[in-house]
């Protein structure tokens, strides 16, 4: 979900107070950035550069240099799928093609109603449960496309009642 | 160590300062390495690997733009093995620049085309892998094509190091490497003021202009379009470089002629412009130095990018800012009322186009309503030096033959302090010249105040007139201005005298004569044979003063008034506002 221009303004301050009169820090402010809201919102973006004095061409020359960081809400729910070389020889690629099918987006893409996000990593540390996803953090062993799909949560019910 | 490094390149001693790079030290002895990143008014970046050399007897390729030369070091510059290394680096690097040479605003005047054509290649083994990247043309004064990028970073470190606006930048990483404008939003909406300082040094197509040649041809075309011509101060200095002239050659006798052959009813001049932008700017400075409670320094506005890196960066210094509108401006409201009035012409069909060294003129002609004073856009359309030179080429005109010619005096005639506005310190002297009038009913002994001149990037100095010290400095390189404007924020701040009465800005190192419209290749070499240029043509000149020219006499004696007066008021000044820095 968006953040709101007053919860960004009071975030911002707190990272900037933080971080600004630390030298190569900007890096650091991001990743706190990134931490707050899984992504770094534009409008917190030109806020961080205003008031640690960095000009808002050198924040995006950091944050599209490193893949780490993502300019757009990532989706409620992600969806990783682990390519590390134990998982990619026990199918990962299949698995990837079969979750990208069934969300309907490609890897590191965003479904348009902002619900899923499907991702590659590399290597999440448990070979030995290769293949591996993960769903909201949640590990995944030995999985399967059924097993993914099983554990896909529904999409969220808006206020409304309707979905 | 010692503070000469001794060494040989290509069988050749060379001797330079320790800290020299190998391509400083083979430039020294006419050794030609190619590069397409190094320029000299920039660091190096090693960014193209084009100029790589080696140690005699080593197999390690060193980039001769910054590696520094070392005591006894037997370099060779041009192996078989360089070459082809060198080689592969071009086509590699055109494997990703598009192949439109044809119709490209750089064909026969870019950087990697030179290349390309001295390495006499006749097919790229490489894949083409041409970035499918959107044109910008938001700002309508310059031309962002990164198709055409090579990635080798000048315009960057132009736009953020020399002009301090941090508008480029390079985005992503490797071979997605791409320059956009920051935060990649349009260039419009980024933080730019459309020196085109970025055109000026890039070495390919990526950024050029916006070309408005066929509006103008259109208009020229047009039999109900009265269309006049005028020709800004650095533009006559520098046009010339397009057609084979030395640098610094005055062709203003020339350009008149060119212009009246391409089909302009009247030639002006902007110079006209700059002795009365002059006559109001020295009596307003007269003005404010005689008022104790007047707001000094006062800070001139003849440069567009100037005035926009104010409204958006320094919006404090509003108070300060001259409200004379530029040269430009100021010819374009008269054309459009009293030159109407006396020619007996309907404003409504006169057509003005202004010849500017400048990009950013594109974006003054519509900047605030006051641009509109005549009742109609006063400008019509401005046009680069680079433009007017592809428009006279377009033509067929011999350049080099025409006969010189005059202007349409009435908004043509010019007096040497008019001319050198294209120059850094150039305002100010002009200015200095008339305010000592304006104080002493006299002209200085000495019209030449040297300190107002040269390329150093802040220049200060004290003129005294009439028993009065007035303090100036004089800032051209929009990274400059920091250094003035935090003196003279200091001394606000803490309540005491400022430490300047007048300033001088200029965005474009040199001033105009090294502004982003001008013919490619600047250096300050270029740029101070340019400024040389304007100064000899302000020696040669009947009247160096701008009140002495009789046909501003005329003016405010017929249709103006006074200074400052009503009119004045209207169709000479304008006011300025903050500007948001990014805009989405």
């Amino acid at each position: 979900m968006s953040p709101t221009p007053t919860q960004t303004e009071d975030d911002v301050a707190v990272i900037a107070k933080r971080w600004k009169d630390k030298r190569g820090s900007l890096i650091m402010a991001l990743h706190a950035l990134q931490d707050r809201y899984g992504y770094v919102p534009r409008e917190a973006a030109m806020n961080l550069g205003e008031q640690m004095n960095v000009p808002l061409a050198r924040i995006y020359e950091v944050l599209t240099f490193y893949n780490y960081f993502r300019l757009k809400s990532p989706g409620k729910h992600v969806v990783s799928v682990c390519m590390g070389t134990a998982c990619y020889l026990k199918g990962a690629p299949q698995l990837l093609s079969q979750a990208s099918d069934a969300l309907g987006i490609a890897p590191g893409e965003t479904s348009e109603d902002g619900e899923y996000h499907l991702q590659v990593v590399r290597c999440v540390g448990c070979c030995g449960l290769a293949p591996v996803a993960t769903v909201n953090g949640e590990l995944l062993a030995k999985v399967t496309g059924e097993s993914l799909a099983a554990h896909l949560p529904s999409p969220s019910v808006s206020n409304d009642g309707k979905a | 160590m010692t503070d000469k490094i001794q060494a040989t390149i290509n069988n050749l001693p060379v001797e330079v300062p320790a800290g020299a790079t190998i391509l400083d030290a083979a430039r020294q002895v006419s050794v030609r390495i190619p590069t397409l990143c190094k320029h000299p008014d920039l660091d190096a970046t090693a960014a193209c690997g084009i100029c790589i050399v080696r140690i005699k007897g080593s197999n390690k390729m060193l980039r001769a733009c910054c590696t520094p030369l070392e005591p006894d070091m037997d370099i060779t510059t041009e192996d078989p093995e360089i070459i082809q290394v060198r080689r592969t680096v071009v086509e590699m690097i055109l494997s990703r620049h598009p192949n439109e040479c044809l119709t490209c605003g750089r064909n026969q005047n870019c950087e990697l085309q030179t290349i390309a054509a001295d390495f006499g290649l006749r097919e790229i083994c490489l894949d083409s892998i041409v970035p499918d990247l959107p044109i910008d043309e938001s700002t309508h004064a310059i031309t962002l094509d990164p198709r055409k990028c090579i990635t080798c970073g000048r315009c960057i470190q132009v736009c953020q190091q020399i002009q301090d606006v941090w508008a480029l930048t390079f985005l992503q990483r490797g071979i997605d490497t791409r320059i956009a404008a920051a935060g990649d939003i349009s260039l419009a909406d980024s933080p730019c003021v459309r020196c085109g300082q970025c055109s000026a040094h890039c070495p390919t197509g990526a950024i050029v202009e916006y070309d408005e040649t066929q509006e103008v041809w259109d208009k020229l075309l047009d039999p109900d379009a009265f269309c006049v011509a005028q020709l800004a101060p650095a533009v006559r200095v520098a046009i010339g470089e397009a057609f084979g002239f030395p640098v610094g050659t005055n062709l203003t006798g020339k350009t008149y002629a060119a212009l009246r052959r391409m089909g302009f009813d009247a030639v002006f001049d902007t110079n006209f412009g700059a002795d009365l932008t002059i006559m109001e700017e020295a009596h307003e400075f007269v003005q404010r130095f005689s008022d104790p409670d007047a707001v000094l320094p006062l800070i001139t506005t003849c440069c567009p990018s100037w005035v926009d890196f104010m409204e958006k960066f320094h919006d404090d210094m509003i108070p300060h800012f001259s409200s004379c509108k530029s040269p430009q401006a100021m010819v374009g409201a008269l054309a459009k009322t009293y030159y109407a009035e006396k020619m007996g012409l309907d404003p409504a069909k006169i057509y003005v186009v202004s010849v500017m060294p400048c990009t950013a003129k594109k974006f003054e002609i519509i900047r605030s309503k006051e641009m509109r004073s005549s009742g109609f856009q006063d400008v019509d359309t401005s046009l680069t030096t680079r433009e007017l030179a592809r428009m006279i080429k377009q033509s067929g005109i011999n350049f080099k033959a025409l006969a010189e010619e005059q202007p349409d005096h009435m908004l043509g005639a010019y007096t040497g302090a008019g001319t050198i506005f294209g120059a850094t310190g150039g305002v100010m002297e002009a200015a200095l010249r008339t305010s000592h009038f304006l104080l002493t009913g006299e002209n200085p002994e000495r019209l030449d105040f040297q300190k107002t001149r040269g390329l150093d990037g802040v220049k200060e100095g004290t003129a005294i007139i009439a028993g009065h010290e007035i303090r100036f400095a004089v800032a051209h390189g929009l990274g400059n201005v920091e250094t003035v404007l935090t003196r003279v924020r200091e001394a606000r701040d803490a309540g005491t005298e400022p430490p300047y009465h007048f300033i001088e800005v200029m965005a474009c190192p040199g001033g105009c004569v090294g502004g982003g419209g001008q013919p490619y290749g600047v250096t300050d070499k270029l740029r101070a044979k340019r400024a040389a240029g304007l100064y000899q043509d302000d020696q040669a000149g009947l009247w160096r003063c701008s009140h002495e020219n009789p046909y501003i006499q005329k003016l405010y004696a017929d249709f103006l008034g006074q200074p400052g007066g009503e009119k004045s008021e209207h169709l000479l000044h304008t006011s300025y506002r903050t500007r948001k820095t990014y805009r989405r």
